[in-house]
């Protein structure tokens, strides 16, 4: 086991944990947390894929902004105490249902991955990615990117607009 | 020797984890937050083929970047669309939300 | 000078920064706001003599540059200037014409609540019109061409309290949007025939195309954005009734901004419109048509603004005609005249409606010439410019168009050219002689308008007396040296010719003097004895009524065949849908317990289930 492998099972422990984390606790705030940890460890993996910048954009987008965001969010709408903020559902049915299908969900997809032969072709990473990432953003796929553009326009309008209440004059 | 497997293996079990919290959270808050968690692992996933089928093209790397804009709407929609149904119900609890029921 | 030329984006740049500026912060503080508007246009009209010393001292050629914006496979658009002869001139024109204006709105808009947002869309308005005549390509040309339409919208429903200026706004941006269609039609052929949307790469790659059905269609799409804009019939409806825009925006949109545009395009796209015989026929007619027609109305109209505007579509027409002949300097030059002589008119309308509170009807005006000499005199050099009296600016002009029509060999539309020639003299010199020299006296409570309406109005009368000698024989026909295409002839000029439409135009100007101010001919007696005519062409020829009837008739008519068969047939179709799927929710809606998270449970069992049975699929074609 070499220290690349030890770097990803740290990381994998680091975003799995925090990851169930953020499903099991209680307290609202705590998984929040949690989650920003989460959002650090997918980073981390993103940087050991020599995704760099993709990891930046990780960090920056939902490590600060949507993690912000929420937490925002979490402060404007508490109104119980802490400790019972982030409860499961009482009914048990659907508890027992989320459980049944995301243990046959990662069965048959993990079976599926295991089994499957993989076209691997691994170039050596040599090309400047911010390069080649501009080139298709501005080239091939202009439109996806100016599409992506107004949907970011129309979303801020619409969160503003929804939050601040229509009919508030 | 960690490899492409270990990673698809990786955000599977990642995905499922959201999907728990979607399926099984009584706060809306915590539900975008467990949508997130599943959208990580999505990304995860086209991280892993742009670097392990497809390095030549960046085009997996491209995706994850439309599925970070993609997400951020989504959290400012949601979030602002469970601020806006709080102030009508004075709650979080998506168990009191029934609308739409029958 | 390449210096000047490739930093040319600023003259349009300057004006959008003002709108900017404008409608940004500066709102609040109106002689702000209309100081910066005038400064930009100002400097842009600086900049623009610059790039026109720079064009001329270099002689006929073309400055390009352009810079890649979009690149897809199959699809590159770019951003790009042109600057040549044809450019500068409509630089020089523009920017003359909309700075004056500009001033002149100063006094007459003095007082108006609006004023701040009157300067901002006015740069916008200028700012899209130099746009346009820097753009490169055909894309570029289609944004500032819509963006002139919609500053058009803003200022001809600039008093938006009163109906009419709604309707007239609304009405001048569906009748553009009907010629647009055509136009985005005919840009979006040319990308799919040839690939590019550049001027200079077009009229290679159609210079050596064959097919000539396919560019008749084109030729023939395109002109239908002129059509519009320039509002030749059947779409010229939009231009009369924008009258209920603030008189110096008529001004504007009647010289140099909007009705240009078309011209402007039809000039600058000519090498495809030269490739088909056809579609130049087709060009010709309707412009002559246009001249004839609009010419008649003008002869009856009462209101001043309207005989105006039917001026502009009558004179529009000579230029269209100009151009479909085949006399493409000769079209530019007299949209360069008429912008000088029409803006002079419309702005000295506007210091006499302002002087008479809002009147507009020139039976109710007279005596003027007392009262407001320099407006008076200014407007009479601005007819008879227009009248084409040798030496004023419109004479060169429309002698070129007209022997240009003579020499190509159509003899018809060249008889049309003169007989309207003698209109305009005529309906010019009645408007004249009625509201300026006429014995009513309601103008004695009239007052000159103040310096920064005057001003503007004499820069224009000089420019309208002596803009015509760069296209005449006494300056070499400067102005045919520079705007010339491939394969341009310059006719030389006929006496015979020049002598014909000076003696009409005199003839017209006499007969209004002796009918309206010497009254040799009973004028009310006249319009009784031709009522048909007089109603015909009073009510300009129903033509908007026949659109009325038109939308009445045919559309309401397929609209209650459509309901019939939306009733009878699709309903019962619809209705037993939905029978079913009443049936079915009834039964179904028990799944719905409006549990956001119930629904969740369904989609991803849906999933899971999916992805088993794909595996499923898998396995057993292994096995």
């Amino acid at each position: 086991m070499n220290l690349n492998d030890a770097v990803f099972i740290l990381l994998v422990l680091i975003t799995i944990g925090s990851a169930l984390g953020v499903v099991a606790s209680k307290n609202i705030i705590h998984s929040a947390l949690l989650l920003v940890l989460t959002f650090l460890g997918v980073a981390g993996l993103y940087f050991q894929m020599n995704a760099g910048f993709i990891g930046l954009v990780q960090i920056l987008v939902y490590g600060g902004a949507i993690s912000v965001l929420i937490i925002f969010a979490i402060m404007l709408v508490m109104d119980v105490e802490p400790e019972k903020t982030n409860l499961s559902t009482p009914s048990l049915g659907r508890r027992m249902w989320g459980v049944y299908l995301v243990v046959l969900l990662i069965i048959a997809l993990g079976a599926s991955i295991w089994y499957t032969r993989w076209p691997l072709a691994m170039s050596a990473a040599g090309a400047d990615e911010m390069t080649v990432l501009a080139n298709l953003m501005l080239g091939k796929y202009v439109v996806a990117f100016e599409v992506a553009a107004i949907l970011l326009l129309v979303a801020v309008v619409g969160a503003i607009i929804l939050a601040k209440g229509a009919d508030d004059k | 020797m960690i490899g492409f497997t270990h990673y698809l293996i990786l955000s599977t079990v990642l995905f499922g984890i959201g999907m728990y919290g979607v399926i099984s959270k009584r706060n809306a808050v915590a539900v975008l937050m467990s949508v997130e968690i599943m959208l990580n692992a999505v990304n995860i996933n086209f991280i892993a083929i742009s670097k392990f089928i497809r390095s030549e093209t960046g085009i997996g790397q491209l995706f994850a970047i439309f599925v970070i804009v993609v997400a951020a709407a989504e959290v400012a929609v949601g979030l602002a669309l469970i601020i806006a149904i709080y102030r009508q119900k004075k709650s979080v609890n998506l168990n009191d939300f029934n609308l739409l029921k029958w | 000078m390449q210096n000047i030329l490739a930093s040319s984006w600023v003259i349009p740049f300057l004006p959008f920064m003002a709108f900017a500026l404008i409608g940004l912060f500066l709102y609040r503080w109106p002689k702000l706001s209309a100081a910066v508007s005038i400064l930009a246009i100002g400097s842009s009209l600086v900049y623009s003599v610059l790039v026109a010393m720079a064009v001329f001292s270099k002689g006929p050629g073309v400055f390009e540059i352009a810079a890649r914006w979009l690149n897809m496979p199959g699809l590159q658009v770019d951003m790009g200037l042109l600057i040549d002869p044809l450019t500068a001139v409509m630089l020089l024109v523009v920017t003359i014409v909309a700075l004056l204006v500009q001033v002149y709105s100063i006094g007459y808009m003095h007082d108006d609540p609006g004023f701040a947002s009157y300067f901002a869309y006015q740069s916008i308005f200028a700012g899209s019109m130099l746009g346009l005549v820097i753009s490169n390509n055909f894309g570029q040309i289609f944004v500032f061409w819509e963006l002139v339409g919609l500053s058009s919208y803003l200022l001809i429903g600039f008093w938006f309290g009163r109906h009419s200026a709604r309707e007239a706004a609304k009405k001048a941006f569906i009748t553009n949007r009907v010629g647009d269609f055509g136009f985005l039609l005919g840009i979006l052929f040319l990308q799919i025939i040839f690939g590019t949307l550049n001027f200079s790469d077009l009229s290679g790659a159609i210079a050596s195309y064959t097919n000539t059905a396919v560019l008749i269609t084109v030729s023939l799409l395109l002109l239908l954005g002129p059509v519009g804009k320039s509002a030749q019939f059947p779409l010229h409806v939009w231009l009369p009734d924008a009258m209920e825009g603030p008189t110096p925006v008529s001004a504007l949109i009647h010289a140099a901004t909007m009705v240009a545009a078309g011209v402007y395009l039809i000039a600058r796209a000519f090498f495809i419109f030269n490739t088909s015989p056809e579609t130049m026929m087709v060009i010709a007619v309707l412009g002559g048509f246009t001249a004839l027609f609009a010419a008649s109305i003008a002869l009856v109209q009462n209101d001043i603004k309207r005989i105006l505007a039917y001026s502009t579509l009558s004179q529009l027409g000579y230029m269209i005609m100009a151009l479909g002949v085949g006399a493409m300097t000769a079209g530019m030059f007299h949209l360069m005249t008429h912008a000088f002589f029409k803006s002079l008119l419309f702005l000295g309308a506007g210091s006499v409606i302002h002087a008479l509170a809002n009147e507009q009807d020139i039976w109710k005006m007279g005596g003027l010439h007392k009262k407001m000499p320099i407006t008076t005199w200014t407007f009479v050099i601005g007819a008879l410019a227009l009248s084409g009296i040798p030496p004023l600016s419109g004479f060169w002009s429309k002698d070129e168009i007209l022997l240009g029509t003579f020499a190509s060999g159509h003899m018809g539309l060249y008889i049309l050219g003169s007989l309207v020639a003698f209109m305009t003299a005529f309906y010019m010199f009645r408007l004249i002689f009625v509201a300026f020299f006429g014995e009513n006296q309601a103008g004695e409570h009239a007052h000159e308008s103040p310096a920064v309406m005057t001003v503007p109005l004499i820069i224009l009368a000089v420019l309208a007396v002596f803009a015509g000698f760069v296209g005449s024989p006494l300056m070499n026909y400067a102005f045919a040296h520079y705007i010339t295409y491939p394969g341009a002839v310059h006719h030389t000029p006929s006496m015979t010719i020049m002598l014909i439409s000076s003696a009409l135009a005199v003839s017209g100007i006499f007969l209004a003097w002796a009918v309206y101010q010497k009254q040799w001919l009973d004028y009310e007696e006249l319009k009784i004895k031709m009522g048909g005519i007089y109603l015909l062409l009073y009510n300009k020829y129903y033509i908007d009524e026949f659109y009325a009837w038109l939308i009445k008739h045919f559309i309401d008519g397929t609209a209650r065949l459509m309901e019939w068969f939306d009733l009878k047939v699709v309903n019962g179709a619809v209705n037993g849908l939905a029978w079913l799927t009443g049936y079915l929710g009834l039964n179904l809606r028990y799944t719905e317990d409006g549990q956001v998270q119930t629904y969740a449970i369904y989609i991803y069992a849906g999933m899971v289930v999916l992805i088993i049975s794909a595996l499923c699929a898998v396995f057993t074609a292994i096995a």
